[in-house]
């Protein structure tokens, strides 16, 4: 993986890494595809992908419950810990111009 | 009194008849953990609130409202989100954050539920994503039996707190081995359930197709008290089973078949060859091969079974966990909580500086391996293919169930590691998952219970896997082994007094 990919890959996942991550990481990241690559070899032809453990235990079913309200309104105790925040609102950098 | 020794059950007894109250007990509880702040096994510790709980729980004692763990003290993996104590999950990126709210599994042992008392909230690797606790933005807990090793992880935290005698009881979670590698590297009891009995509402999500939360403690018994609360259908959790939970105590003390010459006649042990192979250390090997010969002395039959495809756990584990943790992780934005960057120029950059700086660097790793598996070209070629093989692993499981009733081996390779002697090359940390990933790729319940000591005077834990639904079983045979060893009794402390372990 080049430092190309990285950058883009870091992107994608809304992280900046610096010149020198970006190198220490590219090396890591190297070293674990190989770990995953051994799951090329391996055939799956006919194999059914399980996503969910679940699905083995008990019927794979969306719960779904009545569109009502269950929740009080706690937007004080849920803004508490917001980095920034003003008259009930988040703060954040001017979006639109 | 040394109230770190008794069981729950004593515990329980004591409180009932007033040999002592709650707050003394949680007094107790509080001023060891301050005693030994060095093994840094707790995050954070509100001593008033703890003892504010214990008033409570005295009171409805007092008033004859009591439940059999009222007033127990008992402390939560900081992944659990609770009210008026920090909840971190070991990260700067919430360093600061308070619960408006308290987890299913803290809610049903507190007061409103069973009645315990929160003792604080224990060290982890950052969001859960480690095996040594050394990915703890806050340190690494230090394993009490020597403080230059590690406590294995990610509840290394709980598990120190549990071997030192800091609490009674611990929460942790399990996503692929972070229960049963710490407690076997601490010489504590540690239950991961069948996925879908505990609620995950709370938990700080890692990797949800795989994340189980359970109980550490001292002995099988005791963890079976805590998962009759914990276990349960929640509305909250969408994969929560919707079934009744087992009684978890309900074999205990049973034997195994109506012969009653010895307590596990006829039990059928599976001992998979894979768990057996190259790489793991010879003295675990003989721990594990004596604790499998106490196994038959009480009556039970060993059956080599085979899991082919142990080894792809690693590789499988570490596409869909990733994977999974990349999603989950996405929420942290600096925004409506968690660390926000200084400096920034606008909303783009102010998400990435944050969460760049509020990371650490595995969990920024796994962020970025998840993404690559399930970004366009890759997905088909990974994370497809790990899903597969998922499910041939679970087969495999299937397979050798039919001719066993519970599979038993080592927990981890090794014993505990040096503080930094693994930290470098995160693939060579991997490894030492092999043998707990795959339980959790199944969903089936797994336990790690203390079978020995090495020469280095480092514990060593047995592994017992069981199928769906079997934790009652389990315990069942893990409280028979219990009561013909005191492997799970010896302490840190009294280590080099105490000789061999059958008693």
């Amino acid at each position: 993986m080049n430092t190309e990919e990285i950058k883009q890959l870091a992107k994608l996942s809304s992280l900046e890494l610096d010149p020198e991550e970006t190198q220490k990481i590219s090396q890591e990241l190297k070293t674990i595809l190989t770990l995953v690559n051994q799951l090329q070899a391996v055939s799956t032809t006919g194999i059914e992908p399980l996503f969910h453990p679940i699905a083995l235990i008990a019927e794979l079913n969306q719960p779904l419950r009545p569109d009502e309200v269950t929740e009080s309104n706690q937007r004080t105790e849920n803004m508490a810990s917001a980095p920034a925040a003003h008259k009930g609102l988040y703060l954040v950098p001017k979006v639109i111009e | 009194m040394n109230w770190h020794d008794l069981s729950l059950t004593d515990l329980s007894k004591a409180l009932r008849d007033k040999v002592v109250s709650s707050v003394e007990l949680s007094q107790y509880f509080l001023d060891r953990i301050s005693q030994h702040q060095h093994l840094n096994a707790f995050l954070d510790v509100q001593q008033e609130r703890t003892l504010s709980q214990a008033q409570q729980a005295d009171l409805l004692i007092s008033k004859g409202q009591a439940g059999h763990l009222t007033g127990i003290p008992i402390a939560h993996k900081d992944v659990f989100v609770t009210q008026h104590w920090k909840s971190t999950a070991a990260s700067k990126m919430l360093e600061n954050y308070i619960s408006p709210y308290d987890a299913r599994v803290v809610e049903r042992l507190g007061l409103t539920g069973a009645g315990m008392v929160c003792l604080g909230k224990t060290n982890m690797d950052e969001f859960a994503m480690g095996s040594s606790n050394e990915n703890s933005a806050f340190g690494p807990a230090l394993n009490p039996w020597n403080k230059q090793y590690v406590s294995g992880g990610s509840s290394g935290g709980s598990a120190v707190a549990v071997a030192a005698g800091l609490t009674p009881m611990a929460t942790g979670t399990d996503t692929g081995g972070s229960i049963r590698q710490p407690a076997s590297f601490c010489g504590v009891t540690g239950i991961k359930p069948t996925y879908g009995s505990v609620s995950r509402y709370g938990m700080i999500a890692y990797a949800s197709s795989l994340d189980q939360a359970g109980p550490m403690g001292k002995s099988a018994k005791d963890c079976g008290l805590i998962l009759n609360e914990i276990a349960g259908h929640d509305t909250r959790d969408s994969t929560s089973l919707n079934q009744a939970s087992p009684a978890y105590l309900s074999l205990v003390g049973k034997n195994w078949s109506d012969d009653d010459t010895l307590p596990l006649k006829g039990l059928k042990i599976g001992v998979p060859a894979e768990f057996f192979a190259d790489g793991l250390q010879a003295e675990v090997r003989a721990s594990i091969e004596s604790a499998l010969k106490h196994f038959e002395s009480l009556g039970a039959i060993c059956i080599p079974v085979t899991l082919p495809k142990t080894m792809l756990s690693i590789p499988v584990y570490y596409v869909l966990a990733p994977a999974e943790a990349s999603s989950n992780l996405s929420r942290y934005d600096g925004v409506r909580y968690g660390y926000r960057a200084k400096d920034y120029k606008d909303l783009s950059q102010m998400y990435e500086r944050s969460r760049s700086e509020g990371f650490g660097s595995e969990v920024k790793r796994r962020i970025l391996i998840g993404t690559y598996v399930l970004s366009q070209g890759y997905y088909d070629a990974y994370y497809l293919q790990a899903q597969k093989i998922r499910r041939i692993i679970a087969q495999d499981f299937q397979t050798a169930f039919s001719s066993c009733d519970v599979l038993m081996g080592p927990v981890a390779p090794n014993v505990a590691w040096k503080v930094g002697e693994k930290s470098t090359d995160p693939v060579e940390m991997y490894l030492e998952d092999i043998y707990t990933l795959s339980t959790n790729l199944a969903g089936l319940p797994a336990m790690s219970i203390p079978c020995g000591v090495s020469q280095s005077g480092l514990p060593i834990g047995l592994q017992m896997i069981g199928n769906y639904f079997s934790e009652p079983k389990m315990i069942q045979i893990a409280d028979h082994f219990q009561n013909t060893t005191n492997w799970h009794l010896l302490k840190p402390q009294a280590l080099e007094q105490a000789g061999g372990g059958k008693v």
